[in-house]
């Protein structure tokens, strides 16, 4: 190995190499981007009420305790199927009932089971989370998760 | 310590290692919590807990590279930094910003993308500290000897700063707001952060072992090219089931699976390096802990990554404790450990000390690698039955939950022994006995 891969081979190998997979990887983002707003998360208007509720999201910080899409901490239930979970995926006002009964009854007070925190939320924040997730819901994720479970 | 700009990265390492100490209490409250749930949950929800012991730990490595880049580049330039000045400026916004979002983490305010939850303005003080601190060491490097280590750093450096860009792109669409996230945190740690370990290993192969450095900077390059030929594309691993095309299954399950090269090859370099040398370096302790890094990256992010990075598996292991201990054992293994390694060298040095306190720093290695050993090995076991009993059987997250107490409680006394090993490690480097005599002829401190 020492004649044919000098110093100086070895290095333009990664200095070139690493451009070729640079431009690659930018292409196929490319092709990502389009594809994810032309086609798996078409299916639902990118409203402004969507975009609300991935700002109250955020602003709870969420993530740190639910996975969505399986992302996120592991400590609470996977959120990117939640409505269809629970059975409101094409009702809205269906979805908005289901998450503020649920939001209003935390902490659960079960005894020994992790406790989600009260978060006051007003009507409309509440109105907003509930259409991002079902946004999330609707996006073609490949099938996952494999069942309703999350 | 050749060079007196050089002391620039004791600051930067006392910073990081005081930060990691923030990390493991972040880590042992979280630990605790999921052994006892309503534990301070009121006070100081687990959402903050992780937040703190997330964010503490992505700033301290990134502080230890700064310290170590700070280290190592006067050496490999025979000069001294540019700016001991700017150097300062810089730690003290990288400080001032981590306890800003500290603070603001306990009273609750706080971005919402995970590990990128810095308010904007510490973000921006980010942003400032990289700029200052890549002018700095790039004029250092520009002024002084090329070398391949100071190359391959200042690549991994700059990239990862530019990156960086990324944290301030939060797209509205959940599909692209986390493709765009993996820039960072993917390109990141199975990127541009693999550039910057493996170019400080070399140079600890370098000085520890004697080994000649045309041979050190060839691996150097060959592992930093299979480290980007597959990191690249290997994101692909994370585009699976976030509304992203097909193709990235089989781009990532292939690409990824290659990722386990570089880490082999950082792990047969080391060894190979130190059968090779002739050097008896004393600082015993510092060589345990990079070729420990070595092994236990190779196992952490090579291995266990493996382990669910194929799309069909990672269908059934996606977001379970299976995540969770990969994500454990790789981080300790690759950049804690590394980041350790060079503090337990270059600290003697900074003080002017021949080593000291040797057999603490290596009875720390052991507790520390034991107890995160034993923390992947328990969540590996809770993460195979709850993969089985949610997505298996289909059981609801938390009946599974319930069923998993027991991993719970052992992950919480592993989790206790590694924050002795780290406090073993810290008291170790802070309190130096007093010297008894003049160092030993055949024992060079100035190395």
């Amino acid at each position: 190995m020492s004649e044919l891969l000098t110093k100086a081979r070895a290095r333009n190998i990664f200095y070139g190499g690493s451009l070729v997979f640079i431009a690659i990887f930018v292409g196929l983002s490319v092709h990502s981007h389009r594809y994810v707003v032309n086609t798996s998360t078409a299916g639902m208007d990118l409203s402004e009420e969507v975009i609300h509720g991935k700002h109250v999201w955020e602003k709870n910080s969420c993530i740190n305790c639910h996975t969505l899409h399986g992302e996120g901490a592991y400590f609470a239930p996977e959120v990117g199927n939640v409505m269809t979970r629970w059975g409101v995926m094409d009702d809205p006002e269906g979805a908005y009932e289901m998450l503020s009964g649920w939001m209003e009854s935390q902490p659960s007070g079960i005894p020994g089971r992790r406790q989600m925190p009260h978060f006051e939320l007003t009507e409309e924040e509440l109105r907003a989370l509930a259409e991002f997730l079902r946004f999330a819901d609707q996006t073609d994720t490949q099938d996952w998760p494999p069942n309703d479970a999350g | 310590m050749r060079y007196q700009s050089q002391r620039v990265a004791f600051w930067y390492f006392s910073a990081a290692l005081a930060l990691f100490a923030v990390q493991l209490l972040g880590g042992l409250l979280a630990g605790w919590i999921y052994v006892s749930p309503n534990f301070l949950a009121e006070i100081l929800p687990f959402n903050i807990v992780r937040m703190i012991h997330t964010n503490a730990l992505i700033v301290w490595l990134l502080l230890g590279f700064f310290g170590a880049a700070y280290y190592l580049i006067p050496e490999e330039s025979e000069r001294e930094i540019w700016s001991v000045k700017l150097a300062y400026i810089q730690l003290a916004i990288l400080v001032i910003g981590t306890l800003g979002a500290v603070a603001s983490y306990l009273v609750g305010i706080h971005g919402g993308r995970e590990f990128l939850e810095q308010p904007l303005w510490v973000k921006f003080g980010i942003l400032v500290g990289a700029v200052l601190f890549l002018v700095n060491i790039s004029l250092t490097v520009l002024a002084g000897r090329k070398t391949a280590v100071t190359g391959v750093l200042l690549t991994g450096l700059w990239l990862l700063s530019l990156l960086w860009i990324f944290a301030f792109i939060n797209p509205d669409n959940l599909s692209l707001d986390k493709m765009y996230w993996w820039y960072v945190v993917h390109l990141w740690v199975e990127g541009t952060w693999e550039l910057v370990m493996a170019s400080i290993l070399a140079f600890l192969m370098l000085k520890l072992t004697g080994v000649d450095r045309e041979v050190v900077e060839k691996w150097l390059y060959v592992i930093v090219a299979t480290a980007l030929f597959s990191g690249i594309l290997g994101t692909g691993h994370h585009f699976y089931w976030i509304g992203l095309p097909g193709y990235w299954q089989w781009l990532g399950s292939i690409f990824s699976t290659l990722e386990v090269i570089p880490f082999f090859a950082m792990m047969a370099f080391a060894f190979v390096m130190v059968w090779k040398g002739r050097k008896n370096h004393p600082n015993k302790a510092a060589l345990l802990w990079a070729l420990g890094s070595a092994v236990v990256a190779f196992f952490g992010a090579g291995v266990w990554g493996f382990l669910h990075t194929l799309h069909g598996v990672n269908y059934y292991s996606h977001g379970t404790q299976i995540t969770a201990a990969h994500g454990h054992l790789a981080f300790y293994g690759a950049y804690v450990a590394l980041n350790l390694a060079i503090f337990a060298y270059a600290f003697p040095q900074l003080r002017g000390r021949a080593p000291y306190n040797q057999a603490a720093l290596q009875g720390s290695f052991w507790l520390m690698t034991g107890g995160m050993a034993f923390m992947t090995f328990t969540l590996t076991f809770a993460g195979t039955i709850q993969t089985h009993m949610q997505r298996v059987l289909g059981d609801y997250y938390m009946m599974v939950q319930d069923e998993l107490g027991l991993f719970y409680m052992i992950r919480f006394g592993s989790g206790v022994a590694v924050a002795l090993g780290a406090a073993l490690f810290i008291g170790a480097l802070a309190w130096a006995p007093k010297e008894k005599a003049a160092p030993l002829p055949g024992v060079a401190p100035a190395e």
